[in-house]
């Protein structure tokens, strides 16, 4: 994998560019999109077929989880977190397959986090009036109104950075030790004929940066989401 | 001698130490981390029944008090792969 970024393949007119990233999340969407056509397909009132099981215990899964954290009125946000969660933490764990995370590209973190930044401000515009929306600004005092734009704006972009940076670092990390288990072993290479040292080592890396860092991730991110909207539809 | 060339390398060098430097607040989340683990394996000493939840919240706190080692790993990322202080020398 490139640690200098995502390899751009090629340039659309107007400098569009096709990354790997694109490549890679449009694979990831039409992985997902199969499987949950393949789960969702020919319900009946009464489950028959595991395919259906595993369908119902995911989702009631989600709701649960959502109607806990942002409250049963909130539950309408359930298909959105849903989403999120799966293509972030099938996007971190599609480095297990040999592609490049999605998540350890900024765009797709600050794009989702912008999307979340969006919500909170037309609910609490929506929910508490355009007035009283900016009068909450110069709350306690005007003179802190610059700090708490400040705050408003720094919340997408530090959970942009944090997902960015955890899946990144994973990335960096990785692709170091891989090399230099590479060169250890190109120095062996004429009294153990195969490349031993990167056998099995990177493996267990890649069970804390790629599993362990990306799930944890995908569910701080949507944890973060839901607090923030709940917090912004009160 | 090339007189840009010089500064070009000065700067990649001063670039590169300034990464270095940066990863230095890892620290503070090492410390942040290392407080609430401590905390939270006293919790589950105590309460040994709420082990689900508390490793749960423990587990999104620290990654929330990464916050500050993460900005300093972007800081040190863009330093060294993006070079945004060589660009303003190219005159």
């Amino acid at each position: 994998m490139n640690i200098q970024g995502p390899e751009i393949y090629y340039t659309l007119p107007g400098g569009i560019h096709i990354t790997e990233t694109v490549v890679n999340m449009w694979i990831l969407m039409a992985v997902i999109t199969a499987v949950c056509a393949y789960l969702g397909h020919g319900l009946k009132d009464k489950p028959e077929s595991r395919r259906q099981i595993v369908a119902e215990f995911i989702v009631s899964k989600l709701y649960n989880m959502v109607g806990e954290v942002m409250g049963k009125k909130n539950l309408i946000f359930a298909p959105y977190i849903g989403t999120l969660i799966t293509l972030s933490a099938f996007g971190s764990l599609s480095a297990l397959v040999g592609l490049r995370p999605i998540t350890a590209d900024l765009s797709v973190t600050l794009g989702w986090a912008i999307v979340t930044f969006v919500m909170v401000q037309f609910f609490k515009i929506k929910g508490r009036g355009f007035g009283k929306y900016l009068k909450g600004f110069i709350e306690p005092t005007p003179v802190i109104a610059p700090l708490n734009i400040i705050s408003e704006i720094a919340n997408p972009v530090s959970m942009a950075f944090r997902h960015f940076g955890n899946i990144a670092s994973g990335v960096v990390i990785t692709a170091l030790i891989y090399m230099a288990l590479a060169s250890l072993s190109s120095a062996l290479i004429k009294v153990i004929p195969i490349p031993v040292f990167q056998l099995g080592i990177p493996a267990f890396l890649s069970i804390y940066f790629d599993l362990f860092t990306g799930v944890l991730q995908a569910y701080i991110f949507c944890m973060l989401t839901m607090v923030f909207v709940a917090d912004a539809t009160d | 001698m090339d007189i840009t060339l010089i500064t070009r390398a000065i700067v990649l060098g001063a670039s590169a130490l300034g990464a270095g430097i940066a990863m230095i607040a890892g620290i503070g989340p090492g410390i942040g981390q290392g407080i609430a683990v401590s905390r939270a394996l006293e919790a589950i000493g105590r309460q040994p029944e709420c082990k689900g939840d508390v490793t749960t919240t423990m587990l999104l706190g620290c990654a929330v008090a990464e916050s500050t080692g993460i900005y300093s790993l972007v800081i040190a990322l863009i330093l060294i792969y993006a070079n945004p202080l060589v660009n303003l020398i190219a005159g």
